[in-house]
């Protein structure tokens, strides 16, 4: 089973808002092709302040999209309407204690289902932009489409560009098939065949002359740096060991399983390298939600 | 809380009778069955009778045609892969759109690695068309392999005539038949079936077990190439605990393959009439009037499986669903979908698998429990208005997708 958070079961076994508003004046509908699930979102809007005074949903799909359209009445609710265009699918995680990779779509339909609400509402007509296309990456939630694109956009011809450019397969390596698959796609379509190298660990920055010692020392102080603004993001960074040029980290809170995590991690993974004046490979850890999944019965 | 389990077509909980016949076999009979002293040569009887407790179970001519593996997917992919080595010119192969991912995937993958793969069609009950398969054979086809009961739906594909058919063009067949082993007679000795796996853990022995039926005479590559175990088949030791735990398993489903088709067929077509009376806008799928006797797949028009299951779960009931959300993929059920279910339909269907240990107050329980939930569901389902679906439900809802 999905290793969902105590908040998801609890907005899906007592979903707030369910059901028809009889004097909706908002109405965003939208569905999520890949998997199905679709969502009607019903918004009483005051037109003198252009306030939210209800939200009403209406779900078809699984436990985490039900979860998530709750969650967004719930939060939309007394916002003005510019503030609630506002609000990302990671706030709607975020509000969960965050979903399963897997599940991040769920939350990026609610966020459609409340821009389609609001061009309704003010006569305009919501087009989505962006298209979704089948997992690849479960460590960092990173689809097909979003790496074939980047593939193509930038010419990338291997598994490692692949990895800079998207982050995926820079986890676990186990999609590393499917990516290939997609860079000898793209790569035939070009008149290239795609040759695969081995994932080079690069050496010509020298280890210096840190102390292990004053190395994690320095590690802890670039981690401290950034934790504030993990923070006001609901989310948390741990150190969990470092071994040779490879940091893990643990991404807890709202951080796990946050489809924002690859770009925040590479920037966290440069100022390390910058701070430390060697190549580092900052890798999170599933920690958190392995400690999460054990402490389930 | 004991729970309600319906799900016994994903696996099974093990016999206690199963586990107390395997238990010397990690102490005390912990010999190398390969081996010539005492502490070997006893567990090699031990082998011997669980090959000829399986052998009997299939209705095999010898015990030397029972190859012991350690999964139904590894008996799939031997069969497979040592008919495509046994017959290197033969570039075509033929199965179901219905099969398992254990099929489904190798074949995938052959089909980039060259060969051309037919995947057989099927109506809205799940059933293939013979004269397509018929005009399909040919002695370009390497291998035919199609599952004798579906796990989804539990519906039976005509294997035998199947069979007979392939055997007649000079094509090897294959069955997967993890479902059906246990569950159906199954006589292979006077049948024209050349390979069939089976899983240990679909009929109440261990997880990690399994065996290929190979009919004597039928040309075979093994997988796996090492030592001498199982007549140089399949190579690495054997996992005598579990072997023998699988052949007592085998001795008692044929001792209640009587129950199973009467007793269990009753539980389970009580269940069925059961909802369908009480929950409208729903149906079960596939072929029901030729399946398995235990499996059950019941269609929840406007409702999702995922969160059915939640809901069951909450009431310690455990069945399955074919909804996208359950497993990870993004894909609804292949079998649904090949069968045409439109897709409200086939996001909420839900499969309630029994076994010999399903009781009547469960089966009771059940039937009280699944319209609640539905009518539950259904409440915030934008599919559905005050008291049933909205008058034209796929215009009044219609979704812009992402």
């Amino acid at each position: 089973m999905w290793d969902y958070s105590d908040k998801v079961k609890e907005h899906f076994f007592q979903p707030r808002n369910a059901g028809v508003l009889a004097d909706a004046n908002a109405v965003g509908e939208v569905g999520s092709i890949s998997c199905g699930d679709a969502l009607r979102l019903m918004l009483k809007v005051d037109p003198e302040t252009e306030t939210i005074q209800d939200a009403h949903f209406q779900t078809f799909g699984c436990g985490s999209a039900i979860a998530s359209s709750s969650a967004l009445t719930e939060i939309v609710k007394g916002m003005k309407l510019d503030d609630a265009l506002k609000v990302s699918n990671q706030d709607i995680a975020d509000y969960l204690d965050g979903l399963p990779p897997e599940k991040m779509h769920c939350s990026v339909m609610g966020r459609e289902a409340l821009q389609a609400a609001v061009a309704n509402y003010r006569g305009e007509v919501w087009s989505d932009d962006h298209e979704e296309g089948a997992l690849i990456c479960k460590c960092f939630a990173i689809d097909a489409v979003l790496i074939e694109d980047t593939v193509r956009a930038n010419n990338l011809s291997t598994m490692e560009d692949v990895i800079n450019y998207t982050k995926a397969g820079g986890g676990c390596a186990s999609c590393h098939e499917g990516i290939e698959e997609i860079l000898a796609k793209v790569l035939a379509e070009r008149g290239e065949t795609f040759k695969a190298v081995p994932v080079k660990t690069k050496e010509t920055a020298k280890p210096g002359k840190l102390t292990n010692l004053e190395r994690i020392r320095r590690i802890e102080a670039v981690l401290e740096s950034v934790r504030p603004q993990l923070q006001r993001d609901h989310g948390d960074i741990e150190l969990v060991d470092v071994d040779g040029k490879t940091v893990y980290v643990s991404m807890t809170g709202a951080c796990a399983g946050c489809q924002m995590e690859a770009l925040t991690l590479q920037g966290i993974q440069a100022k390390l390298m910058e701070e430390l004046g060697e190549l580092i490979k900052l890798v999170p850890t599933r920690a958190g939600s392995l400690a999460r999944a054990t402490s389930q019965p | 809380m004991e729970g309600i389990y319906l799900d016994n077509n994903a696996t099974t909980r093990v016999d206690p009778a199963v586990v107390e016949v395997m238990l010397p076999y990690f102490t005390e009979q912990f010999g190398n069955p390969s081996s010539l002293h005492s502490f070997g040569n006893k567990v090699g009887l031990a082998v011997k009778k669980a090959r000829m407790q399986v052998q009997e179970l299939l209705g095999a001519e010898h015990e030397s045609e029972i190859i012991f593996t350690s999964c139904g997917t590894e008996s799939d992919s031997t069969a497979i892969l040592s008919a495509l080595k046994a017959n290197p010119e033969r570039r075509e192969i033929i199965t179901t759109v219905l099969e398992h991912p254990a099929i489904l995937s190798l074949y995938s993958q052959l089909e980039k690695e060259g060969y051309t793969a037919h995947y057989l069609k099927v109506d809205g009950k799940g059933r293939i068309d013979m004269d397509e398969y018929k005009r399909l054979l040919s002695d370009k086809v390497a291998v035919v392999s199609v599952m004798w009961a579906n796990n989804e739906t539990g519906s039976f594909f005509p294997v035998l005539e199947m069979a007979e058919l392939a055997n007649a063009a000079g094509v090897m067949f294959h069955t997967d038949a993890v479902q059906a082993v246990g569950k159906v007679p199954i006589d292979l000795k006077n049948s024209k079936i050349d390979m069939l796996s089976l899983s240990g853990h679909k009929l109440h022995a261990p997880k990690g077990i399994g065996v290929l039926y190979l009919k004597r005479g039928v040309r075979f590559r093994p997988l796996l190439r090492g030592g001498h175990q199982e007549r140089g088949r399949r190579a690495g030791t054997e996992n005598t605990a579990s072997i023998i735990g699988l052949g007592r398993a085998c001795e008692m489903a044929l001792a209640a393959m009587e129950h199973e088709n009467t007793e269990v067929k009753r539980l389970r077509d009580k269940l069925e009439a059961g909802i369908l009376a009480k929950v409208p806008h729903a149906f079960a799928t596939g072929d029901v009037t030729n399946r398995l006797p235990n499996t059950s797949n019941i269609a929840f028009e406007y409702i999702e499986g995922e969160a059915i299951l939640l809901l069951l779960n909450k009431f310690g009931i455990a069945a399955s669903s074919g909804s996208a959300c359950t497993s990870g993929s993004l894909e609804p059920s292949h079998v649904m979908r090949a069968m045409g279910i439109p897709y409200t339909a086939a996001h909420g269907t839900t499969r309630f698998s029994l076994s010999r240990y399903t009781t009547e107050e469960e089966i009771d329980r059940v039937i009280q429990v699944v319209p609640e939930i539905v009518a539950q569901l259904r409440k915030l389902s934008p599919y559905w208005g005050e008291n049933g679906p909205s008058a034209e439900p796929e215009k009044d809802f219609a979704p812009v997708y992402a």
